[in-house]
């Protein structure tokens, strides 16, 4: 990554540009330095995860991506525009969107009214998109009346998951999907993503359970103390030795 | 009235009147209150202008009707054309004012410690206070509503009386049927923005969860600025109403009013549009009430009304039907 912030869109050869680039991203909370040069990409189509321990700064990594947490310094280019200083509604009109940490429902509105929030966007959706979300969870159809707030935490994580899906991504942010789910669900749950990721959707996932994530990406990045310090392909990543010891093993 | 109180059993024709007086004032409490409901729910701060916004819009219905008369109290268009007038003028005009007020006072200290925007909420206040003082004067300005248009809005009206000698009477003119159904229509119309369009939606859940909102692509400054916009003109609304009601504005009405719309909407929940609507009811029919039943009432009947906000804070903290149960997940 050499390029100057102007000369942003032009890309060397035959090489894909890809969906998401973060270029060596700086993010200070105050006057604390959270992120320090954090350079990734994910392509169209990819499944990549980004591992790393707590307060290592994966939340704001997510969070800078979609324009909620301002870079010091460093860019932010989505499908071929650079849109580091473009606000958050910008971002997901132009096909982002995010499963939050904690899932961060509307707790006091309707299941359905939390679909709306997320195609916001589009004036709340069309019937398509909700048939689309209904089809990939049936139990939210039937819930669709009901207090977000009232779920249980595996339909609530179904409703975070269909909200996200409801503004038609691009690519697909999702902050720890499987935090407080029982074994079973986080296995559902990462099915779940892999169908959502066949489908054409990219995904960009924040996981501290690196063994679940790392089988279904197609690559991942390491974040330690607001650095890369580890990246390549999830094949390879699993089978290496730090990270085994810092992740896998126990 | 004497000291000792009445019952409402030694004469029905006052019991009747004091629900007429009741319902009356609790729409114009439950007006302001919702203002003060809307903006806590959404920021968690406590809006001491509001009741000063509720003073100017006063003021500004006071002026339409003055600019609009053609000779003494003679109208120059129909009557309904000039209430609407009047009445769409100051909530727009407060409306405005409020959006302005979130914009230069509130939204600058968003990120400040809780306490900087309510100091900076009192202000507001006095600033508004003494804007009104330095342009308007001190001394009362009339709104006259009794001689508007020959009187109708006294003189029309349901006057029905009924049993022995016509022992029981109802005496409910024009104008409070007008500020009622005013009052009702206005929290209609609020209550359905709120459970069905796209900005009510937006505001409950920026109220809920702001940066999540954002998340979903809304823009949280937007949507408080609506609030301001919708909150500051039913207060707006309301300054007319009191306005034609009582006859009179001058530059410190807000202050009371400000307090007891702030009353009512601790006591049916803070934050709770449908808990607003019953706070200011309810502060409405205590402070009719009283006049008539407590001793003393049409002396301390803003003790009584005090009286009750202590007791529902001691009983119920959340207010009537404020909620603490569904607390963020
Ligand atoms: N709004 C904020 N203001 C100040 N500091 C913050 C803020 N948000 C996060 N931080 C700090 O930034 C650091 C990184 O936070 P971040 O949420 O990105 O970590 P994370 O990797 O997602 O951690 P976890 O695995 O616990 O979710 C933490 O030390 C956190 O305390
Ligand atoms: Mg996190």
């Amino acid at each position: 990554m050499t390029e100057a912030p102007d000369t942003v869109l032009a890309r060397d050869g035959d090489r894909p540009a890809p969906l998401l680039e973060l270029r060596e991203i700086v993010t200070y909370y105050g006057e604390i330095n959270i992120l320090r040069q954090v350079s990734l990409q994910v392509n169209h189509g990819e499944l990549v995860c980004l591992l790393g321990g707590n307060a290592s700064g994966k939340s704001t990594t997510l969070k800078t991506c979609l324009g909620i947490v301002r870079p010091r310094t460093g860019r932010v280019v989505f499908d071929g525009e650079d849109v580091t200083g473009r606000p958050t509604n910008y971002r997901i009109a132009r096909g982002m969107a995010i499963v939050p940490e904690n899932r961060r429902l509307f707790a006091p509105m309707t299941v359905r009214e939390n679909l709306e929030m997320g195609a916001y966007l589009n004036g709340g959706g069309v019937k398509e998109d909700f048939d689309r979300v209904y089809e990939l969870f049936p139990l939210l159809h039937e819930r669709r009346s009901q207090l977000a707030g009232t779920l249980s935490g595996g339909e609530q994580q179904m409703v975070a998951m269909g909200r996200a899906l409801m503004s038609r991504p691009k690519l697909l942010l999702m902050d720890e999907p499987s935090m407080g789910l029982a074994p079973i669900l986080v296995e559902r749950n990462f099915e779940i993503i892999k169908q959502v990721h066949e489908a054409g959707v990219a995904v960009f996932v924040v996981e501290q359970n690196a063994n679940v994530s790392l089988s279904i990406a197609d690559r991942g990045y390491v974040l330690q103390t607001g650095r890369v310090v580890l990246e390549g392909a999830a094949s390879d990543l699993l089978q290496n030795e730090d990270l085994r010891k810092a992740y896998l093993g126990r | 009235m004497d000291v000792l109180a009445l019952t409402p059993w030694d004469d029905w024709s006052i019991f009747i009147q004091l629900c007429v007086n009741g319902v009356t004032l609790g729409s114009v409490y439950a007006l302001i209150a919702l203002g003060y409901s809307m903006v806590y729910g959404i920021l968690k701060m406590l809006n001491f202008a509001h009741g000063d916004v509720y003073m100017i819009g006063s003021f500004l219905g006071y002026f339409m009707l003055t600019s609009g008369l053609d000779g003494p109290m003679n109208l120059a268009v129909p009557i309904w054309l000039a209430l609407t007038l009047v009445l769409l003028v100051a909530m727009l005009g407060a409306g405005l004012l409020g959006v302005a007020i979130e914009r230069f006072a509130y939204r600058p200290l968003r990120n400040a410690p809780r306490i900087a925007p309510l100091i900076s909420a009192l202000g507001v206040s006095f600033f508004l206070q003494n804007s009104a003082l330095l342009l308007f004067g001190a001394n009362f300005r009339t709104y006259d509503a009794f001689t508007l248009d020959g009187g109708v809005l006294f003189t029309k009206g349901i006057f029905e009386a009924w049993g022995k000698d016509d022992a029981i009477a109802l005496n409910l003119p024009l104008l409070n049927m007008l500020v009622i159904g005013g009052a009702i229509v206005l929290m209609i119309l609020l209550t359905l923005l709120v459970a069905r369009t796209r900005l009510g939606k937006a505001m409950r859940a920026t109220a809920f969860d702001r940066e999540a909102a954002a998340m979903m692509g809304i823009n949280p400054d937007r949507v408080i600025m609506a609030t301001f916009f919708i909150g500051s003109a039913l207060a707006g609304a309301a300054g007319v109403m009191v306005g034609m009601l009582f006859g009179q504005v001058y530059h410190f009405m807000g202050f009371l009013a400000g307090l007891k719309g702030f009353t009512a909407a601790v006591v049916g929940g803070i934050g709770s549009i449908p808990g607003a609507m019953l706070g200011g009811l309810l502060i409405g029919m205590i402070e009719a009430f009283s006049t008539g039943y407590l001793p003393e009432g049409s002396k301390f009947q803003d003790f009584y009304v005090f009286i009750l906000l202590i007791a529902v804070m001691l009983f119920r903290p959340t207010g009537l039907l404020g909620r603490a149960d569904i607390a963020k997940v």
